[in-house]
């Protein structure tokens, strides 16, 4: 019973001089940003000389930029009778000054593709919902059985949206769709289905007592892994509709969002196992020991702590296949990275890549560092419970 | 202390419960890990609301003799039946034993991502499928008797080793079971913190709990035990009262093994 009566502060204080007062909390560590720099940037000559080098470099390098992209940039340009572009100014100021009235001329393009120009508030729609979703979706309170309900009503309302064809909505092919609303279809239905049956595929990888099973999964795992995923999406694209029977014909985004499931599933599925394999054997054996059923054990107990230990490398992936959607571009599906391609191949704007690539990688940076932070926050979070 | 089973078999008669059937009887058990034979030949019985200390050397295969009674390891040859089921493949037999049969382990094996109140509510409300609140108020007089109610919510990771066990003892009282299987319940812990885990054993079995007891605590044996089991190489060599087995050890195996912990000591 003794450690429990030990109260923390006074045996600390005990070790100071005798009447020393317990403090509430140990001296904060300020530390201004001079000691700091100091500290860090400054602390011997060839410190000095590093950070002064890298310095001017840097500020060089900035100031170049700036007067790129800002003071010399051209905004707009005017159009002609026929509403063509004329883009000598752009031209004239090429190299030294962005042209950033490609953004302004073609934004509409990059962000939604060929869909019908005005039925693109749809689209847009459906961007801002993902992004609802998304908001949802992070926030802890809301991680209910009904967030599924959520996630199902938000497809529906997306396919209609996108579609059309119902409630006077006209109808789109998905032939004409693209730009961000199908990078980030692809990407959310790809890992929101892909990690429930990477953690089934990690699950069965690992069974002992289903050998039939883990040797499904181990193919799976294996055969996916060893091909690059151009060939799966060419297989899904290609030769998936000979070995449908006539008058069949799925979806090709469908098919597209098929072999990214399936794809990321398997990269996931890795992810999870280690996981699984990190948590000790006492867990699994105090689970069973208290009488638990397999799936009881394997949510309440295994899955909570495997989970946790992955989040970055599970995060990791996440960003690195919703970078990856781009590559549906080989089978003619125009995500917003393709579609910003497009408007580069028009012949009023070809040659202004940097503008176009750099408003693209901005995009996508947004969307994979909000991920990154999150990821973080929740690390944070679930590590409070093991520190001391 | 005990009056009850100072001879092996003849305990049953006295068991609180009256019914005479033993709580466990191992008959002729024989486990290997691939080429090594870590059990063999285990026949015991051990009654109910009977103290048993298992003690031996290391290696002898006393976890693993315990761990086979709640089938955290297979047996492969002969029978365990506990409270009257046999252990068998059968998932339903399996189910029931371990609601019946509490362990504690000697990593205490706490589940760190949950606080000390849901450790203990765990099982009561998904495997006895009670009301959370029941199983809330059931965990609190459980932590109530083991001292230390106030760390309910705090996580595992937050309490010192003793009251780590002192949890994991709660937490497998709440599936109020019929008996209860300690390995090496103090082996993790520092000297001072052994007493606070044994007062708290000391005061189960003061409940008519039957209890299996790997341990090396010769003054917990000598207290509360009923009987002492000594295993070396995977035998059971003798089982007597705690003054059979500490005062008269029969085989030379006990002398030596005794001559070391004493020594040890
Ligand atoms: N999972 C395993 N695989 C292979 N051999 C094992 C395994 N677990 C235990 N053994 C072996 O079985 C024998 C008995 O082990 P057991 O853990 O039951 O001994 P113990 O009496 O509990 O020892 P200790 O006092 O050290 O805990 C030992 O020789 C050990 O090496
Ligand atoms: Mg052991």
């Amino acid at each position: 019973m003794k450690s429990a009566q030990i109260d923390p502060v006074p045996s600390v204080a005990g070790t100071t001089a005798v009447g020393a007062v317990a403090r509430e909390r140990p001296p904060a560590a300020v530390l201004g940003p001079w000691p700091w720099i100091r500290r860090n940037l400054f602390a011997s000559w060839w410190s000095t000389a590093i950070t002064l080098a890298l310095g001017y470099v840097l500020a060089r390098w900035a100031v170049a930029f700036f007067d790129w992209a800002f003071v010399n940039a051209v905004w707009s340009v005017p159009y002609n009778a026929e509403g063509v572009p004329d883009t000598a100014s752009c031209r004239t100021a090429k190299g030294i000054g962005a042209c950033w009235a490609v953004i302004g001329d073609r934004f509409r393009f990059i962000l939604f593709g060929r869909y019908t120009y005005d039925q693109q508030w749809r689209p847009a729609v459906c961007v801002v919902l993902f992004l609802a979703l998304y908001g949802i979706s992070a926030l802890r309170q809301f991680w209910r059985r009904e967030l599924l309900l959520i996630w199902l009503v938000v497809l529906a309302i997306i396919g209609i949206l996108m579609w059309g064809g119902v409630f006077g909505l006209p109808y789109v092919p998905q032939d004409s769709w693209g730009g961000l609303p199908i990078t980030l279809i692809l990407a959310t239905f790809g890992l929101a289905v892909a990690f429930p049956l990477s953690i089934l595929v990690a699950l069965g990888r690992r069974s002992r007592n289903l050998p039939a099973v883990r040797a499904l999964c181990i193919g799976y795992v294996e055969l996916i892994r060893g091909v690059p995923l151009i060939s799966v999406l060419f297989m899904a694209s290609v030769m998936f509709p000979l070995f449908m029977p006539e008058g069949v014909n799925i979806d090709k985004l469908l098919r597209a969002q098929i072999a990214i499931i399936l794809f990321a599933a398997a990269y996931l599925a890795e992810v999870v196992r280690g996981g699984l394999q990190a948590v000790p054997t006492g867990q699994y054996e105090a689970a069973d020991a208290l009488g638990l059923r397999y799936w009881q054990k394997t949510r309440l107990i295994i899955l909570p702590q495997a989970l946790r230990l992955v989040i970055p490398p599970l995060v990791n992936t996440f960003i690195g296949f919703f970078k990856d959607t781009s590559l549906v571009l080989i089978i003619g599906i125009f995500d917003f990275l393709s579609a910003g391609k497009l408007v580069l191949s028009e012949p009023a704007w070809q040659g202004f890549s940097s503008e176009v690539y750099l408003i693209l990688a901005f995009v996508y940076f947004c969307f994979c560092y909000a991920m990154a932070r999150y990821s973080r926050g929740l690390e944070r979070e679930f590590g409070a419970a093991k520190r001391r | 202390m005990s009056e009850a089973g100072a001879i092996p078999g003849q305990s049953a008669q006295t068991s609180p419960s009256g019914a005479g059937q033993p709580a466990i009887v191992l008959d002729r058990v024989n486990k290997w890990y691939g080429a090594i034979h870590v059990l063999r030949d285990i026949s015991t019985s051990i009654a109910q609301g009977e103290r048993v200390v298992v003690c031996g050397p290391s290696g002898s295969g006393k976890s693993t003799m315990i761990r086979c009674i709640n089938r955290l390891e297979r047996h492969e040859e002969g029978r365990i039946i506990v409270d009257g089921i046999e252990l068998t493949d059968d998932l339903r037999a399996l189910d029931q034993i371990r609601r019946e049969v509490g362990m504690v382990f000697q990593q205490f094996n706490l589940f760190p991502h949950l606080t000390i109140l849901e450790n203990c509510t765990l099982a009561p409300v998904w495997v006895r499928k009670m009301p959370k609140k029941e199983a809330e108020e059931l965990a609190m007089s459980y932590l109530r008797r083991v001292r230390i109610p106030e760390q309910a919510h705090k996580y595992p990771a937050q309490l010192s080793g003793g009251q780590q066990q002192r949890v994991a003892i709660a937490r497998a009282l709440c599936m109020r079971p019929k008996i209860m299987l300690f390995d090496e319940p103090t082996s993790a812990l520092d000297p001072e913190m052994i007493k606070e885990v044994l007062d708290t054993m000391i005061e189960l079995a003061e409940t008519g709990m039957t209890m299996v007891c790997v341990t090396h605590e010769m003054g917990f044996a000598r207290q509360v035990a009923d009987c002492v089991i000594f295993m070396d190489r995977g035998e059971i060599v003798e089982r007597g009262t705690p003054a059979q087995i500490f005062e008269d050890p029969r085989t030379e195996r006990l002398k030596l093994f005794l001559s070391q912990i004493l020594r040890g000591h």
